[in-house]
């Protein structure tokens, strides 16, 4: 039976990612993901590991695409003003199709913004961030149990891909502490024959590269690679969707927000008001089906959001414009609570405006 | 019949899209001699620049990946803590070294990270068509300084031997130059040195080599080598600066 332990968020995704045997980790300082890099550089000497501060993100995000080259598993954990920095690696590691994990624990934006969370973040992480045509395959946890449990599937989607994953948490869960069971250790069990790690006379070089300067070699790794993304969105979509059966009221929240959101659903169904939650656990691929099904059945949906309104559009994108789309929000570093939960859909159920 | 020349085993047979006297080629050959000559090849991995040699990896026979630009320290890095029994290199031009990439030079010496860069200065940005680079020359007219580099605005040129000498770190630190056979066969074994520390575990060892650009420097092969000599190697002095483990030297 698997232990229970008292950890951090930030700690939870440091000894999880350990356990799948990434054992190189680059980073630079930056609250509220802190506790993460503090956690790498304790223990990586200890086990033979690697942890190294870097001189800058762009330095980490950079490091971390040489060692993803040699096929090892790696990563880089920041925070958004810092993430913003990592953009250029991370168009290089997608282009260059190598698997690593970037860690975005969300901090108030835009600028230098605020150290309180956010998820304002969603465009960056979900639409690109870098330049050219891409994605990461994102993840976002709403326990410490899933900091845990989602860095492992990360490494190994990342690995089955070939591609940069995200893990795209926020400040609250950076930061809060919970009992979680760790995953056992796990390593790669995809074969990389494309790695650089010495010809040994043995075989043709290897190139790891994002250069193709004929324009009908790079339409055509732009349209293979998009072939690859959508085998992706039709096959590791995840949700978890919470007394949805007879909803009326759906809200769509992921992370802090899907948490408050369970809570709310709770108290309004108490009040007798059908309401549902459906969290995306990846919101890219976003799990688009289950919201499309939503939309023959309930009233409205309530995208739930610490931020002005990033996800609300693929909610839209989603449920093809059948049914109205309001937006319940925060922003800035705040969290809604409950209460403003409830009233705002009460406010919807009365056919008031929000 | 006795084998008098031929190509290093650690070039491939692609053909060089250099311009006509562009000592890149020399270089190149340089250091697939070294890696030959320490029998490194089927163990090297090498970091290419973004500039005119963005497409070494097409020309060195080891295992290769591209960088972004100023990047390849910090991708070596990365390489070189993930296979520190690897020989890994990069080669890099003065913009992308001295310029966007400072910053993961600097530190990438002041950690004394067990690698070899091959630092390439022509004093312009090749690839892109001639621009101000941070080793062009005071008065030196480009395409973005079509008056000349006015020091008053445009700042002095940056002398990477001479700073990175001054950090306690790195290994070895020294500037050749090919514009002539004497220069190239010092470079050679210079160039050979900075791979044998690597391989010794000895730490960063980098080599400016003072190199040409007749198409941008608006000369001919011959004259743009003459200039070498007579404006570049004045401010840009020949000579080992720091060789921490190296014989003779009482550090």
């Amino acid at each position: 039976m698997a232990e229970k332990v008292l950890m951090k968020g930030n700690e939870a995704i440091a000894e999880a990612a350990i356990r799948a045997g990434c054992l190189h980790y680059f980073g630079y300082p930056i609250t509220p993901q802190t506790e993460l890099a503090a956690y790498m550089a304790k223990r990586m000497p200890k086990i033979g590991g690697v942890f190294l501060q870097a001189e800058s993100e762009v330095a980490a995000i950079n490091m971390v695409y040489g060692v993803a080259s040699t096929g090892k598993r790696v990563m880089t954990s920041s925070s958004s003003p810092g993430v913003s920095l990592k953009q250029e690696g991370i168009s290089y590691i997608a282009g260059a199709d190598l698997p690593a994990l970037i860690v975005n624990v969300q901090r108030g934006g835009p600028g230098l913004g605020g150290i309180q969370p956010s998820q304002s973040d969603y465009f960056q992480a979900t639409k690109g961030g870098g330049h050219g045509d891409y994605h990461l395959i994102v993840l976002t946890p709403s326990s410490v149990q899933e900091m845990a449990d989602l860095t492992a599937l990360a490494f190994d989607l990342a690995d089955k891909y070939r591609m940069p994953a995200m893990l795209l948490a926020d400040g609250t869960m950076g930061q809060m502490m919970e009992p979680v069971v760790l995953p056992g250790e796990s390593h790669a069990t995809v074969e990389k024959p494309w790695a650089v790690t010495g010809t040994e006379g043995k075989r043709k070089h290897n190139v790891v590269n994002s250069l193709y300067l004929v324009p009908d070699e790079l339409e055509k790794t732009n349209f293979e690679r998009f072939e690859r993304y959508a085998y992706i969105e039709e096959n590791e979509a995840r949700y978890e969707s919470y007394m949805m059966e007879d909803a009326e009221y759906c809200l769509v929240a992921f992370g802090i927000a899907a948490r408050v959101s369970k809570n709310a659903v709770v108290a309004l169904r108490a009040k007798g008001i059908r309401a549902g939650l459906i969290r995306p656990i990846t919101v890219w691929p976003f799990p688009k089906k289950p919201i499309a099904e939503a939309a023959g059945k309930v009233r409205v949906f309530v995208s739930v959001e610490l931020s002005m309104g990033q996800m609300i559009e693929d909610v839209r994108l989603s449920e093809n414009c059948k049914k109205p789309v309001y937006l319940c929000n925060r922003a800035g570093g705040k969290i809604p609570n409950p209460g403003e939960i409830i009233a705002c859909v009460e406010k919807i159920a009365k056919g008031g405006d929000v | 019949m006795a084998i008098v020349f031929e190509k290093p085993k650690a070039l491939t047979d692609a053909e060089l899209h250099y311009c006509p006297g562009c000592t890149h080629g020399i270089i190149h050959r340089l250091v697939a001699e070294a890696i030959d000559a320490l029998g490194v090849e089927g163990r090297t991995i090498g970091v290419a620049p973004v500039g005119c040699a963005v497409m070494a990896y097409n020309y060195f026979a080891c295992d290769m990946v591209e960088a972004a630009h100023g990047r390849a320290p910090a991708v070596a890095t990365g390489i070189k803590r993930s296979l520190p029994d690897r020989i890994v290199f990069t080669y890099q031009g003065d913009g992308d070294l001295a310029s966007i990439g400072m910053a993961e030079t600097v530190h990438a010496a002041t950690r004394n990270e067990n690698i070899t860069v091959i630092f390439v200065n022509n004093a312009i940005y090749g690839m892109t068509g001639g621009q101000m680079a941070p080793t062009s020359l005071p008065g030196q007219v480009t395409q973005t300084s079509p008056y000349g580099r006015d020091v008053k605005t445009a700042g002095y040129p940056i002398r990477v031997c001479e700073m990175l000498s001054q950090l306690d770190a790195p290994e070895f630190i020294a500037r050749v130059a090919v514009n002539n056979v004497k220069n190239v066969k010092n470079a050679k074994k210079v160039i050979e040195k900075a791979f044998r520390n690597q391989v010794e575990g000895k730490g960063f060892s980098l080599v400016e080599v003072v190199s040409s650009c007749p198409t941008n420097w608006g000369l001919t092969p011959q004259k743009a080598l003459e200039w070498v000599e007579t404006k570049m190697i004045p401010y840009y002095p020949l000579g080992v600066y720091k060789d921490k483990s190296g014989e003779g030297n009482k550090e």
